[in-house]
């Protein structure tokens, strides 16, 4: 084998609570396509971030072209000849294509001639490129474009792709293989992240595989089958719940057909989500992130609305009710991102109780608010949650991600509900607070209410789910008893095969 | 070298002693305006915030046009600070002050010379439905296009003030005016005067409903659901949607408060210290309060400190106009120099200065 252009060498990076990466290696050579590939939170953003000069880490070393390379900033690894195009654009829309990429270049050559030089490598790899049009003007796809020349025209020799399909049509993936194709042919490596195992397959030379931090395989996506890579991603190791007494009552809550337009231009649309969730059951929702599951949430809790029988609690059609009105009937949701959606970052504790407990709680008097019932209800979040702060008048913004964790959930669950509903519970969370949450969720199904997880934690969905099913691309894969399940057919519906695994 | 460090909690000391930095920076910077136009700032500071209560000459009348000011100053603001808690930035108060003063007169005159004391009342509901259309006109369109709201009530201040001119010199002039563009005067019939109650401290009618709508306003922002709500939305939009708050109608009511409010103080200045509607009546009254909000805290009862130093300012601005000869635009840019260094000063609220060596 030739000198590799890049070795890592035992990279590690820990953030508070989280071990990013742990001790991770792995080499690549010249004009290579080399896959990096884990679930959500295995530590790929922060490996390429790493690579790129974003991040430094705490330990371990690389060598790019056989010489130490830590780069400080993004700009010295453009210097040395590293790229990266980001799944998130930083594009100004009100600019022009050739503007644009003046703004991210040490030197930009004059306007004509930069012009001209666009015009050039775009058409050279297929990417057609007008550099006097707005980007405003452009689809993600074009943008796309923009921010692949952008990083040609300083002549890298490693491009890294941070899922780079996700916001691609069909034709535009192919598109982007064949000009992924013709670079490398020229020597230039690529390391491309995606959890799509077609894509892989097809496209890349050799792989990596993270999980929680660590790199636990290496294979050649030619000889895998989606198969059994989705069994390297989720790990072997993974616990299989055994047979939970269970036995589901009356049908709480139903989706029918449910579908919803997502507003986030990186967002996925739910289309036909339909399920049903007894009492005393937990129904956990996989997948990857990014698949529908903020809109499920949103559609679920009341804050998008839709047509009043795709949500059905107890029965009735409830879809076309907003937040309120769907608590006062026992409908509550926790969404995932703690600070400002689920709380308010600098209102107290109290306030933040009364946010979405004051329906249920009779937390007003004739709309003025009962401020001892208030403090009390924060209060008694904070003793039975266990929740660690001086006092319930401090800001939501103070409080450890993991004791803010804590006091948005209790504040549902000490709501009494029938139905509720919760995303990422426990993201960012340290494992005592984790394994306190999921107790309190599986406690509130054992007294008879109906739990829905959104989770990308398949160890977690398996320790509390009774059923389980996937969001893959906004559809939801048929509910199934979750310990008869094998890692085989959770990696399949993963995989978006959701039909086979439906009728499996 | 000084650095700039987050408060996990914001510094509740600051908070109160922010606005009395502000004023005594206003004081020093102030003055050295003052003195680069050739007048003593020592003399001129000590006209604006000394002589109005204690000059032997000046200072009984002056006192007696402190709440004159005050009061359509605090009132604008309390509303305007409504909506600021929730980021609804109503900048055009001054053209619901102009339209309160308009529709409230237009009712007036309409019953010219009908004497009881239930034409004033009258009136003032017209006002504040005139300052409440006119603030409806930006909360439709950012309801319905999304369109910024500081920028179209800013314009419509504008357009209030074109359709003042056009009033007083059409529907609205005095018939027996000699062709004057202005109005019949409202203070010449009783029953469209102001009443005033205590006239040493310039305490008219108007000034006991500014104190009035104070208590409204604290009792509804900290007490009532609606005020969470608002507050809310402010702090944190998302978490407002989520807690089944509807931002449509966040913007509708604090819009249309404080228009309704701004067209009242507009009326209670017209049948009041005005006296008859021209194109002279609109003096930024609507502007300053916006000055008058932020210096209070956006609390109702810091608004009622904040009017009163503001009232001070505009009478001793005017002395020093008299006595020094000063020009009336530097009277502007010391109140403007306050906010600025309100806000200035405001980052030591939820940041603290910390001296540290540069790690490398």
């Amino acid at each position: 084998m030739s000198e590799p252009l890049l070795s890592i060498e035992g990279l590690s990076k820990a953030y508070p609570g989280v071990q990013a990466n742990d001790n991770v290696s792995f080499t690549i050579q010249p004009g290579e396509i080399h896959a990096l590939l884990g679930e959500n939170g295995a530590g790929k953003s922060t490996l390429v971030k790493m690579i790129y000069g974003l991040v430094r880490p705490d330990s371990g070393d690389m060598h790019l072209h056989g010489k130490h390379y830590m780069p400080h900033k993004p700009s010295e690894a453009r210097a040395l000849g590293v790229g990266m195009v980001f799944q998130h654009f930083s594009l100004f829309e009100a600019m022009n294509v050739a503007e644009n990429i003046t703004l991210g270049m040490e030197d930009a050559p004059p306007r004509l001639e930069l012009a001209q030089k666009i015009r050039e490598v775009s058409n050279a790899y297929g990417l057609p490129l007008d550099p006097d049009r707005l980007i405003g003007d452009l689809s993600v796809g074009e943008r796309q474009r923009v921010e692949i020349v952008r990083c040609l025209l300083q002549n890298p020799k490693l491009l890294i792709m941070d899922e780079p399909t996700s916001v691609l049509t069909p034709q535009e993936v192919d598109t982007l293989f064949t000009t992924l194709r013709k670079l490398s042919a020229e020597g230039v490596a690529i390391l491309y992240i995606s959890h799509k195992l077609d894509e892989i397959k097809a496209l890349c030379g050799s792989a990596t595989i993270l999980r929680m931090g660590k790199v636990v395989d290496t294979c050649i996506p030619a000889e895998e089958t989606a198969h059994s890579m989705a069994e390297m991603m989720i790990g072997g190791e993974l616990a299989m719940p055994s047979a939970r007494e269970f036995t589901p009552g009356e049908v709480l809550l139903e989706l029918d057909g449910l579908a919803l337009a997502s507003l986030d231009p990186f967002g996925t649309s739910l289309e036909n989500v339909s399920l049903q969730l007894r009492a005393g059951e937990v129904l956990g929702v996989g997948g990857v992130a990014g698949n529908g599951q903020d809109e499920l949430l949103l559609a679920l809790s009341g804050e998008r609305l839709v047509d009043k029988d795709m949500v059905k609690l107890k029965g009735v059609g409830i879809g076309s009710l907003g937040p309120t009105a769907r608590r006062a009937l026992g409908l509550l949701a926790a969404p995932e991102e703690r600070l400002g959606h689920a709380a308010a970052p600098d209102m107290s504790l109290s306030e933040n109780g009364f946010l979405s407990g004051w329906v249920r709680m009779k937390l007003t008097k004739s709309g003025f608010v009962r401020r001892g019932r208030r403090d009390d209800f924060a209060r008694d979040i904070v003793s039975r949650f266990d929740v660690r702060t001086p006092g319930i008048s401090n800001a939501a913004r103070s409080l450890s991600g993991g004791n803010l964790q804590k006091f948005v959930i209790g504040r549902e669950v000490l709501q009494g509900p029938t139905v509720l509903v919760v995303n990422q519970p426990t993201w960012g969370v340290d494992a005592s607070a984790a394994a306190a949450i999921r107790q309190a969720l599986r406690d509130l199904a054992a007294e008879g209410a109906a739990v829905l997880v959104i989770s990308q934690d398949l160890d977690e969905l398996m320790e509390m789910s009774d059923s389980f099913a996937v969001l893959a691309e906004g559809h939801i894969s048929k509910p199934q008893p979750a310990h008869g399940l094998s890692i085989e057919k959770i990696g399949l519906m993963m995989g978006g095969n959701l039909e086979e695994s439906a009728h499996a | 070298m000084l650095r700039l460090e987050p408060r996990l909690q914001p510094s509740r000391p600051m908070r109160l002693i922010t606005p009395v930095l502000a004023v005594l920076l206003t004081m020093l910077f102030g003055g050295l305006l003052f003195a680069a136009l050739g007048v003593d700032p020592v003399e001129a500071i000590k006209l604006i915030f000394w002589d109005p209560f204690f000059h032997p000459t000046y200072g009984a009348y002056s006192m007696s046009q402190l709440l004159v000011k005050a009061g359509p100053l605090i009132l604008i603001a309390v509303g305007l600070s409504i909506g600021f808690r929730a980021g609804v930035w109503n900048i055009g108060a001054e053209g619901q002050f102009i339209m309160g003063a308009i529709s409230g007169g237009a009712v007036g005159l309409a019953l010219y010379p009908a004497a009881g004391i239930w034409v004033l009342p009258l009136m003032t509901v017209a006002a504040a439905l005139g300052g409440f259309l006119w603030a409806m006109i930006p909360a439709l369109l950012k309801i319905k296009f999304n369109a910024n709201e500081i920028l179209v009530s800013l314009m419509l201040v504008y357009v209030a003030e074109n359709f003042l001119a056009a009033m007083v010199t059409g529907p609205l002039q005095n018939p027996q005016g000699f062709g004057f563009p202005e109005s019949r005067s409202f203070t010449g019939v009783d029953s469209t005067t102001l009443p005033m109650l205590y006239q040493p401290l310039g305490m008219h009618a108007g000034v006991v409903v500014a104190f009035i709508v104070v208590i409204a306003a604290y009792v509804m922002m900290e007490r009532h659901l609606l005020g969470f709500q608002i507050k809310l939305t402010g702090e944190s939009p998302r978490a407002a949607k989520f807690a089944g708050v509807k931002p449509a109608v966040i913007v509708a009511i604090t819009l249309g408060i404080s228009g309704a409010l701004a067209g009242m103080a507009g009326l209670f200045e017209l049948t009041g210290p005005a006296g008859k509607l021209t194109t002279n009546f609109p003096v930024g009254y609507g502007f300053t309060a916006i000055i008058v909000a932020f210096l209070g805290r956006l609390n109702p009862f810091g608004i009622v400190l904040a009017g009163i130093l503001m009232a001070l300012t505009y009478i001793g601005g005017e002395l020093t106009q008299l006595t020094l000869g000063m020009p009336a635009a530097a009277i502007s840019v010391f109140q403007g120099m306050m906010l600025f260094f309100l806000l200035a000063v405001d980052v030591f609220v939820n940041y603290r200065l910390v001296w540290k060596k540069e790690v490398k």
